[in-house]
């Protein structure tokens, strides 16, 4: 069965085609990194414009690179929210003109499910229960899913997203956009501990993440340095910021995972591509017993076969959307129950 | 020739089925601005009225805009899928061409006006012409105030048609212009038909890919972390900002 997946919540337009809900036959991105970097930031009229441009070349694209045409296809999954609603709307439309144009099914998915699904395309059925970290520029949230396929938010950042803060800083320290690389490169030859940077809600219970605290801390920590006459060694900042940011995430992860009995842990998300996040959590997890699941860069960022594995789930289950399909910037995750991968599949 | 066209560039969207006779069937919505919700199910209805199937279309025609910018994406979006999906050509033509179309039976001038909200309007100017209108000028954007020193200049009697006429009607007013009622102030679906189907015979098409919206207005970029960063003394630069409004996520033409 060969699903289209569209993904256009934030600034990816993202197309692609997996066979059976597993196989990744074609997985395109049109990035839009350039348009918004002279914002420092992802602008969202500036993302609905670009994901119009975009998308039919990427469908197209997405079509060519799979050896498939629209007549291969099976059914139309979507990206129906969380996200930027005028940007989803992008998406959610092309998909029901596909859908209507060829008479297929359309089924639109919840953007976190689909970045749980990324983990199927690796490694086939989900493992449950299972805590997940969802870091990105749009995003910072623990999931559950628990052994019955129920989705749960367990927490989520009150303020910024793991990704925005990353920005926000590089900006500040003269660093491009997005901000995430230049920082964990910056880190590697700085010392995580030189500056002592609150770690927000650590040792609150709960699962939430604050942020903006951190960004404010570390504007005005530099500031009273320069003031002081002190050199600032930026490396020494970005190592130090950014252990701020992955201590809490592995610290309240590892605590989800404990509260909820949980053997495995899923990171995904823009942000997981981290090599400080990701050397910690594999620590983390080895030192209580944990089984830490990575799927590779392109799948942990926002794309489209993620959201054409979380569909195949969901037709497998009977499920389908009707054409009035909304988009819904704010779509709840809560209640949702995720089908398993059907046995023939994998 | 089956023709599928789109109009969601206002409050008032519309999707119409047509052939060379004329229209086959179609749907509109009432004020409601749902259209992302509308589009599709009334793509579904009319091809039910008209017992055909998508694969019968020959041409997808679509409104381009100026209008409200959710609502011309929806369009787009739902024409190009359509259109790349099946192999078509497609044909993009302006609202306002549509709006002055409805009010071809006049015998005054028409200047098409539509509501680009934020105290702004778009409009063009048109002739009556045998069988339809001709556009005298450029889609262009601002205060009502400054359309009405253009009807003043130009003298003579105007029709004014369009949301964003009846929305400013006492500044166009104050120039002896006249207002055309609420019923022809939408662009149609049908309008959008009967103006394309000449062009879809005649062969002037696109591919999808290249229609494109007519925004008129550049997007919002509210004030970014950078510029609030530099104002705390931060070392990042501080590009300009673009219509540096703090305006919500919906903005029109
Ligand atoms: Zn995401």
């Amino acid at each position: 069965m060969l699903t289209l997946g569209i993904e256009t919540s934030c600034d990816e337009t993202a197309v692609a085609i997996v066979a059976d809900g597993v196989t990744v036959r074609s997985n395109v991105i049109g990035a839009q990194i350039e348009r918004h970097r002279p914002y420092g930031g992802v602008v969202p009229e500036v993302a609905a414009r670009a994901h119009l441009e975009l998308l039919v070349p990427t469908i197209d694209r997405a079509l060519v690179e799979a050896g498939a045409t629209y007549d291969d296809l099976d059914a139309v999954a979507v990206t129906a929210g969380p996200g930027l609603v005028g940007a989803l709307l992008v998406g959610v439309s092309a998909a029901k003109g596909v859908a209507l144009a060829h008479d297929r099914d359309l089924i639109g998915v919840n953007h976190l499910e689909g970045h749980v699904c990324a983990a199927q395309l690796e490694l086939g059925r989900l493992p449950r229960p299972l805590v997940a970290l969802v870091v990105s520029g749009g995003h910072t949230a623990l999931l559950l899913l628990d052994a019955h396929g129920r989705m749960r938010e367990l927490g989520a950042t009150i303020d910024d997203a793991a990704g925005e803060a990353y920005d926000k800083i590089a900006r500040f320290l003269g660093l491009g956009y997005p901000g995430g690389p230049d920082i964990d490169r910056l880190a590697l030859s700085g010392d995580p501990e030189a500056i002592a940077f609150p770690r927000a809600l650590m040792d609150e219970p709960g699962f939430d993440f604050s942020l903006s605290g951190l960004k404010t801390a570390v504007v005005r920590e530099l500031r009273r340095r320069e003031a002081a006459g002190r050199e600032v060694a930026l490396d020494d900042v970005a190592a130090s910021f950014q252990e701020a940011i992955v201590d809490v995430q592995v610290a309240k992860t590892i605590a989800a995972a404990e509260a909820h009995d949980v053997g495995d842990v899923l990171v995904v998300g823009g942000v997981a591509a981290n090599s400080r996040l990701r050397e910690r959590m594999r620590q983390a997890c080895a030192a209580t017993d944990r089984r830490l699941l990575l799927p590779s860069p392109a799948l942990c960022t926002d794309n489209g076969a993620m959201i054409a594995a979380a569909g195949a789930n969901r037709l497998a289950d009977g499920q389908r959307s009707e054409l009035g399909l909304s988009a819904d910037a704010g779509l709840a995750l809560d209640g949702l129950v995720l089908p398993d991968l059907p046995e023939a599949w994998g | 020739m089956v023709l599928l066209g789109l109009e969601t560039t206002t409050r008032h969207a519309s999707v119409a089925l047509a052939d060379e006779q004329g229209l086959i069937a179609s749907a509109r919505t009432g004020r409601g601005g749902r259209h992302g919700e509308f589009v599709a199910p009334a793509i579904d209805f009319c091809r039910r009225e008209a017992g055909i199937g998508l694969e019968a279309l020959t041409g997808v025609a679509v409104s381009l805009g100026p209008g409200l910018f959710t609502g011309m994406r929806v369009g787009i979006a739902t024409a190009q899928a359509i259109a790349h999906a099946r192999g078509l050509p497609v044909v993009g033509l302006a609202s306002l061409d549509l709006v002055a179309f409805g009010a071809r039976h006049t015998r005054r001038r028409i200047c098409a006006v539509i509501d680009a909200r934020r105290g702004e309007v778009a409009w063009a100017h048109y002739e009556p012409a045998p069988g339809g209108v001709q556009r005298r000028s450029e889609p262009r954007l601002g205060a009502p105030e400054r359309l009405a020193g253009e009807l003043e200049d130009a003298g003579g009697e105007v029709l004014c048609v369009g949301d964003g006429a009846l929305a400013h009607r006492s500044a166009l007013e104050a120039t002896r212009a006249g207002i055309a009622d609420e019923a022809a102030a939408y662009p149609s679906a049908e309008s959008l038909l009967a103006l394309a189907r000449p062009r879809f015979a005649r062969g002037e098409t696109s591919r999808p890919e290249e229609l494109a919206p007519l925004y008129l207005r550049r997007p919002d970029a509210r004030l970014g972390w950078q510029q609030r960063g530099a104002l705390h003394g931060g070392v990042g630069g501080a590009p300009a900002v673009v219509e540096g409004s703090a305006g919500g996520a919906e903005g029109a033409s």
